[in-house]
């Protein structure tokens, strides 16, 4: 734990990240910067995990397990993402939301 | 001399974090990014996260940021400037993202959290334990699911990747 930081600046940090994420993700209109904002929110919640395991649990490691679970399922995630787009790029030669159509079945 | 650290490394996420919503090109909001991940890895060194600070490096700095940065060096011109939502909406998606965080942050300082004072650092030994663990609280089987999804998401990401190629090549007799 940090000295002279409770457990509310923390959380109040990753809440504002939080929501930086969700305008993004609202207001972008191409494929990669959704992705970005994804990311953002992703790692808001990680920080939230280990902060709580820290400051209430901190003889717990159970926080630390989900976090990492988190990582390597945003990894995966990434990975097949920008698959996708790279995929699709090649058909459409776009990567705009409102041209993505050929996905739509 | 922590608390310092820590209002900077506040100010520099979420600093990044906005100007990487909001830049109009594309490599440099992933760049913004990248600041802000680098700072996530900073509050885990702060907290006295040492195995999860060089995860959140190595994985989402190292990986994840070298995998987006290719991404749109394939896909797009760098000059090409992103086109972005009307003014109206985005003042409106704006305004609902700060009520939200408002209703966030006014259930989080009416709830009083008990805070343990106690200081413990955590080794890496220990966090390989617990994830192996098989007996009543160990995290074996997660982990084992882990590595299955993470497997099969490296073939579909390879499958997907190579599109139309793969199929013709099945198709061809031999």
């Amino acid at each position: 734990m940090i000295d002279g930081i409770s457990i509310y600046d923390l959380l109040t940090l990753t809440t504002i990240l939080f929501f930086i994420g969700v305008y993004g993700f609202i207001t972008r209109k191409n494929l990669i910067s959704i992705l970005i904002s994804v990311e953002l929110i992703l790692n808001a919640s990680v920080v939230n995990f280990v902060v709580i395991n820290k400051y209430l649990y901190p003889d717990m490691l159970q926080g630390v397990y989900f976090s990492i679970f988190i990582i390597a399922v945003a990894a995966a995630e990434t990975a097949l993402a920008v698959s996708i787009i790279i995929s699709l790029y090649r058909q459409i030669n776009s990567v705009e939301v409102k041209d993505t159509e050929v996905m739509k079945y | 001399m922590e608390k310092i650290i820590f209002y900077i490394l506040a100010l520099i996420m979420i600093g990044a974090a906005i100007a990487s919503v909001s830049s109009r090109k594309m490599l440099r909001s992933v760049i913004y990014l990248l600041f802000t991940l680098i700072g996530v890895a900073g509050i885990f060194f702060l907290i006295d996260y040492n195995f999860l600070a060089a995860v959140e490096l190595t994985v989402y700095a190292g990986g994840i940021i070298v995998l987006m940065i290719f991404s749109v060096l394939l896909v797009h011109h760098i000059e090409m400037k992103l086109e972005v939502a009307k003014l109206s909406k985005r003042i409106l998606v704006a305004g609902a993202c700060i009520i939200g965080a408002g209703v966030f942050l006014s259930v989080i300082y009416s709830y009083d959290f008990n805070e343990h004072g106690v200081a413990i650092t955590t080794t890496t030994a220990e966090i390989g334990y617990g994830l192996l663990n098989f007996e009543a609280g160990g995290f074996i089987l997660p982990f084992e699911v882990i590595s299955v999804l993470l497997l099969a998401a490296m073939i579909g990401a390879i499958i997907i990747a190579k599109g139309k190629k793969l199929e013709s090549n099945t198709d061809d007799p031999k």
